[in-house]
């Protein structure tokens, strides 16, 4: 089965760049806003989209994203109204991936195979997880591929060679290196240490590996982009947002715009490294 | 129900995979997963290490002070007129309450992993208080992350645990009480992977903890056991604890929980009440759902966010509860009885004025309890009742309910 993620990878492997792959939050700071922000991102260069699933409790992010979380609960945002987000985003775009991120709690209280078929219908196409390692894939994994969603796993500086297959079985789309150990928006990475550490993944996999934790700039991502497959910016646009907001919280006019700005700045980065 | 029926034993749990039933199990980042896997290799290699066991074993008489008494509450049982009360005193161990226990096993097995630096969630300050002291006592470097609300309700725990040379981390994220410390702390762990031992503080978290946790607390149900069969020559016939996350009931209930004639209780923080949801009663208000790496009953809303808990106690102020309560919950095998803040602050004073013994507000909540347990009992039942806490670090909240300030 070939989905919109290895339909998206291929194509930009035929161009001969690297992906870029742009994270926000659902519902941050409010659902139309969001889904403003969504549709503007293919646009400004957003090769896959990360739509993050807010959760009270996102204990491998940082404070960007843990307060962009809050902020979207505190504007009402639920999973139901994210998978509605992807469902109006569909709408006016039939190929662009969409990815769910987040944590299990709230996939588990919707009910998972409800979610999923929820999921799917609504046109997402990969899931990120971040507390369901490859020891609880009863749990997730194996029923979101039977449901014919990529499930998209992290792997680590801590996931060394003989635990690699394991992190590498029963994955798709493609691979998520998290660039250091740490929490999203920490530190920039060693770009030379990435390198080979995508080396070394990709021995091991035919599938992309994309790298993100820490990448804020277009030089980093352009950095990145020599060796991986993919670029992900997650906590960046999450601060874009946020330092665009009055001083009540809410969306401005410049809200979206200071987004794709940073996207289209980001994105001529990755797109200067030809492969 | 039919699983206490099929089953055994219970105290065979975890199984390999760290489930008890459908509770537990490893729900972390991958960055943690090897370092979960890690330290329950280890922890297998120290428990089939005789020399290990002599090492917590020495720390407990001479440090601990080990074996606590199992202490007859003869004033409490003439005024209740029912059951004969037996008090578990753990909170006449150094550093005042159960949380030594978890923690000299937990640091000595940080030692011989080679970690040098430490790191702990705290509620009350109880267990970040008897982190801090184990690592003054082995010379380690020591984080604990407490809640900004906490480290304002909390002030003399935070006091020592400077005095003893760790550094406290307020944390201000979220609802800034222990859920969030404990986040803060899985976060600091992911971002130190090298040097860095997580002390976790009660029996939740991803497994092996829950498990190493209720293994190092059962010294208190080892030695009830051994001290009620010598006073009295038989098994006890209730067993009454409190539960936040649930150490010191586990440890207390896990060497009974195969003998049928025992009953037992637990009693969970009820707040404002279980119907008012100001309460932090996860088994009697919540569901279950997967929060801090394992999967067990929470306090949460429709959507799957998690709640904030509520009660006067900071000990017990947690959404959640160790997943092994959970699963005995589900079988039934242990009954779980709640306590309104109320309730708390009564027992406080009845058993500091019969008694002579100040309890802390988490196990006054178990006091309230049994007190109403043992009255409909016989004069022959022995209950035992675990005092896991003193209440010194309480006296300053107490006195702000009851107006005793002036």
């Amino acid at each position: 089965m070939t989905t919109r993620i290895d339909t998206r990878f291929a194509a930009l492997k035929a161009e001969g760049r690297a992906a870029l792959v742009t994270f926000v939050m659902a519902g941050d700071p409010d659902h139309a806003t969001s889904l403003e922000i969504i549709k503007a991102l293919p646009k400004a260069g957003a090769d896959l989209i990360e739509i993050g699933m807010p959760f009270t409790d996102p204990m491998a992010d940082g404070p960007a994203i843990q307060a962009a979380g809050l902020r979207a609960l505190a504007g009402g945002e639920t999973l139901h109204s994210t998978i509605d987000l992807v469902r109006a985003f569909r709408d006016g775009d039939t190929d662009t991936p969409i990815i769910l991120m987040g944590y299990f709690n709230p996939i588990y209280i919707y009910g998972v195979e409800t979610f999923l078929k929820d999921a799917k219908d609504a046109g997402i196409d990969g899931l990120i997880v971040v507390d369901c390692p490859p020891e609880e894939d009863d749990e997730l994994c194996k029923p979101a591929l039977n449901a014919g969603l990529n499930f998209i796993r992290l792997a680590t500086p801590t996931t060394d060679e003989k635990r690699l297959p394991k992190v590498l079985s029963n994955t798709s789309g493609f691979v998520y290196y998290v660039s250091i150990a740490g929490i999203t928006g920490a530190a920039t990475p060693d770009f030379g240490k990435v390198a080979t550490a995508v080396a070394r993944i990709k021995t091991h996999t035919h599938l992309p590996v994309a790298v993100g934790f820490g990448v804020k700039t277009a030089s980093d991502a352009a950095a990145i982009a020599k060796g991986a497959d993919g670029v992900v910016v997650g906590s960046a646009l999450v601060n874009t947002v946020l330092k665009s907001l009055d001083a009540d919280g809410k969306a401005t006019a410049k809200t979206v715009s200071a987004v794709t700005a940073l996207v289209s700045e980001i994105a001529a980065g990755v797109r200067a490294v030809k492969k | 129900m039919t699983i206490q029926q099929t089953l055994n034993s219970f105290r065979t749990g975890p199984d390999e995979t760290g489930h008890f039933g459908n509770f537990g199990g490893r729900f972390v980042a991958e960055t943690l997963m090897p370092l979960i896997l890690d330290l329950e290799k280890a922890y297998t290699d120290a428990k089939a290490d005789p020399a290990f066991h002599a090492e917590l074993a020495s720390f407990h008489t001479h440090y601990v002070g080990r074996p606590s008494p199992l202490y007859f509450a003869e004033r409490l049982t003439e005024h209740v007129g029912g059951a004969k009360i037996y008090l578990k005193r753990d909170e006449l161990n150094h550093t005042g309450a159960h949380k030594i226990n978890n923690v000299l096993g937990q640091i000595l097995l940080a030692r011989r992993m080679g970690k040098t630096r430490i790191i702990a969630e705290t509620g009350a300050g109880q267990h970040g208080v008897a982190t801090a002291t184990a690592c003054a006592r082995f010379g380690l470097k020591c984080v604990v992350y407490m809640g900004a609300v906490d480290v304002e309700r909390q002030k003399p725990n935070v006091f020592r645990m400077r005095m003893l040379g760790a550094e406290i981390v307020p944390v201000v994220s979220g609802s800034k009480t222990l859920k969030d410390a404990m986040n803060e702390a899985l976060r600091d762990w992911v971002s130190n992977v090298e040097d860095t031992f997580y002390c976790i503080g009660t029996s939740a978290g991803p497994h092996p903890y829950p498990m190493m946790v209720r293994d190092f607390q059962s010294i208190i149900g080892k030695e009830a056991r051994e001290q009620m069969l010598e006073r009295e020559g038989r098994l006890p016939d209730s067993l009454v604890a409190c539960i936040g996350g649930g150490s010191n009931a586990i440890g207390l209930f896990h060497p009974f929980l195969d003998d049928p004639s025992v009953q037992i209780y637990g009693v969970e923080a009820a707040g404002h009440g279980v119907a008012s949801g100001a309460h932090a009663a996860s088994l009697n208000g919540g569901r279950p759902g997967v929060l801090h790496g394992n999967r067990t009953y929470l306090l949460m809303d429709a959507d799957g966010q998690i709640a904030e808990a509520h009660s006067i106690s900071a000990g017990l102020d947690y959404p959640g509860i160790g997943p092994e309560h959970a699963w005995l919950h589900d079988t039934g095998r242990v009954t779980y009885l709640s306590t309104t803040d109320s309730e708390a602050l009564e027992a406080f004073q009845l058993l500091s004025k019969l008694e002579g013994i100040i309890p802390a507000l988490e196990p006054a909540h178990a006091i309230a309890r049994a007190v109403e347990i043992a009255a409909t009992k016989p004069k022959d039942h022995l209950m035992i009742v675990n005092l896991c806490g003193r209440g010194d670090k309480d006296i300053f909240s107490v006195a702000e309910h009851l107006g005793g300030m002036e």
